[in-house]
């Protein structure tokens, strides 16, 4: 689809720059595991709201919210299913996994739903009311879940088959960040097939470049943003779960944190590309992880000067989509 | 004449605080191939757009084939069978030459026999027809806005300036692709700056001027008055050429 190669080296790129700055390249291998992972739960988190913003122009400061539920489902859901969880058996941990994540998604989903209904649908077209509108539906979804899941953080118990690590040679690869990374890709193959391969998949993807002309041609776009905006709600729920359980403790303000890196990957990545989206959530997983050992300090700041550098040599991210 | 598969009565557009049309009226027979003619800035876009409803008209009507289209949205208006050419061409970029026929194709995949009627006019479709419609050349586009428009059959076409940008021999083959189409079961309305490209296509005729209509005719008459071609249109030497 994409004939544009340059942003793809750069993940390889990074990875092959950091292996000097780290030294040991036990360490390394560590390391590229756990930004691999990070950033691919961040593009899952993300992958829908670059699509809504592409789709419909619309800034929903409230995907957050979204992110948070789903964390909040998985951890009540694995908390009934506990037993499964420490039950010595990978099937049995799974099958407890698998529907906390599933109720996670369609919680999530269907929050999207009415949130796009009463929240989002009377201010389309308003940027500034978009950002204020959303911004306070996250307050009051921060405020819920405390009204329903208490103030206090909640703790998540990883399932036996998921903790710990193999030992391959002198390096340990944590299990839980290999599941993130085969969600995270299984994901993202789902979404480039949807997109590349199916009508839908096509109808929004022109829809992104020029919703007008796909009115014109006879299709109802808001219907379509509805769709994409309930599925992206859905995505960041299991986003969120896979986040929770990977912290192992969720709070009421896990969405606004996390949200703040899934903006920096959307904005990297080129509003309204999944392609750019994927890239720039490795990236970020990727330095967050390699700042983090190498300068510890500057942690915090690295995610924005990324994005500072990337919007400098492309203003309008990796892959700006073109548009009317 | 038969009777109008499109009219416009006292159609009023407003675009934010600027008043734009100011009482459009005028009809498309059906099975005719109509010319909207017009000075820059005459409105002549806004009317297609208006009539597409991606503006809303504030007052007036229109009709097509008989029902009111004044309220209806965009989508549902090109369900009825009106298909749109804009002057922006807007094809999708990102979409592959195929991606957007297929796109504009509503029921199920593009017709082979149509393709090639098409691909016989604007061979330059079928050369690229995979590649990113964001790479052809600007004329190439125009070939594939107007294609997406005419890739299954249609009651009404509105082709906002569909010349800019084309080679002469591109210009013949569109012109023949246009009466073809009108022979079959398709009105047209074409906004054109062309005079001589006008003159050939269009049975009937509409100019505006400062978002009215100020002459509606038969183009044979209107092509023959000098007079009333230059007050209206100003058009100088490059009419005739
Ligand atoms: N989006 C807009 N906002 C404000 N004014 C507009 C807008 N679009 C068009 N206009 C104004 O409406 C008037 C008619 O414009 P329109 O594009 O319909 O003219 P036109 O006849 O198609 O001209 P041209 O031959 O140059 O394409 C112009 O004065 C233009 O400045
Ligand atoms: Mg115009």
């Amino acid at each position: 689809m994409k004939r544009d190669f340059i942003p793809l080296l750069l993940v390889p790129g990074i990875i092959i720059a950091a292996l000097p700055l780290v030294g040991s390249s036990e360490s390394w291998a560590t390391l590229t595991l756990a930004g691999l992972a990070m950033g691919l739960m961040i593009f899952v988190m993300a992958s829908g709201l670059t699509l809504t913003f592409g789709l419909m122009d619309v800034l929903n400061f409230g995907h957050g919210a979204f992110i948070a539920i789903g964390a909040f489902v998985t951890a009540s859901v694995m908390a009934g299913l506990a037993p499964w969880l420490k039950a010595d058996s990978l099937w049995l941990n799974l099958a407890a996994i698998g529907p906390a994540m599933l109720a996670a998604m369609a919680v999530s989903g269907g929050l999207g739903l009415a949130f796009e209904r009463a929240i989002v649908r009377p201010v389309y077209g308003q940027h500034l009311k978009q950002i204020l509108v959303t911004t306070g539906g996250l307050i009051v979804a921060e405020q819920l879940i405390k009204v329903v899941w208490g103030p206090d953080q909640i703790t998540l118990a990883r399932p036996t088959a998921l903790r710990g690590a193999f030992l391959l040679g002198e390096i340990a690869i944590e299990k839980y960040r290999i599941f993130a990374v085969v969600i995270g890709l299984a994901v993202f193959a789902a979404l480039s097939v949807t997109l590349n391969r199916t009508r839908i998949g096509l109808l929004i993807r022109a829809g992104v470049e020029n919703g007008e002309m796909v009115e014109a041609l006879g299709y109802r776009i808001r219907r379509l943003f509805v769709g994409v905006f309930a599925v992206g709600s859905a995505l960041a729920g299991l986003g969120g779960a896979m986040w929770g359980i990977y912290q192992e403790t969720v709070t009421a303000t896990i969405g606004a944190q996390v949200a703040v890196l899934v903006f920096i990957v959307i904005i990297i990545g080129g509003l309204g590309s999944v392609g750019g989206c994927f890239i720039g959530a490795l990236l970020v997983g990727l330095t967050a992880n390699y700042v983090g050992f190498l300068a510890p300090k500057v942690a915090l700041g690295s995610n924005i000067l990324l994005m500072a550098i990337i919007l400098l040599w492309r203003p309008q991210g990796l892959y700006p989509v073109a548009r009317r | 004449m038969s009777a109008p598969i499109l009219s416009l009565r006292g159609v009023e557009t407003r675009i934010g605080r600027y008043h734009i049309l100011h009482g459009v009226e005028f009809d498309v027979p059906e099975g005719g191939l109509t010319m909207l003619l017009g000075r820059n800035g005459a409105g002549k876009t806004t009317t297609l757009r208006t009539i597409m409803g991606l503006w809303r008209a504030s007052a007036g009507e229109i009709r097509f084939a008989g029902r009111d289209i004044t309220r209806m949205s965009t989508p549902e208006i090109a369900m009825l069978g009106i298909a749109y050419v804009p002057e922006s061409m807007a094809i999708f970029a990102d979409l592959t030459v195929r991606e957007n026929l297929v796109l504009a194709a509503r029921q199920g995949p593009p017709e082979r026999k149509r393709l090639e009627w098409i691909f016989a006019r604007f061979s330059a479709l079928e050369r690229f027809w995979h590649l990113p419609a964001g790479h052809l050349s600007g004329g190439q586009k125009q070939m594939l806005a107007v294609a997406r428009a005419i890739v299954e059959p249609r009651r009404l076409l509105l082709v906002d300036e569909p010349t800019k940008g084309l080679a002469p021999a591109i210009v013949a083959n569109m012109i023949e692709a246009f009466r073809e189409l009108k022979d079959g079961a398709t009105s047209l309305l074409v906004v054109e700056q062309n005079f001589a490209f006008a003159r050939r296509l269009g049975n009937g005729v509409a100019v505006m001027d400062d978002g009215r209509v100020a002459h509606t005719g038969d183009m044979a008459q209107f092509a023959a008055d000098d007079a009333l071609q230059q007050h209206l249109l100003g058009l100088g030497m490059d009419a005739h050429q």
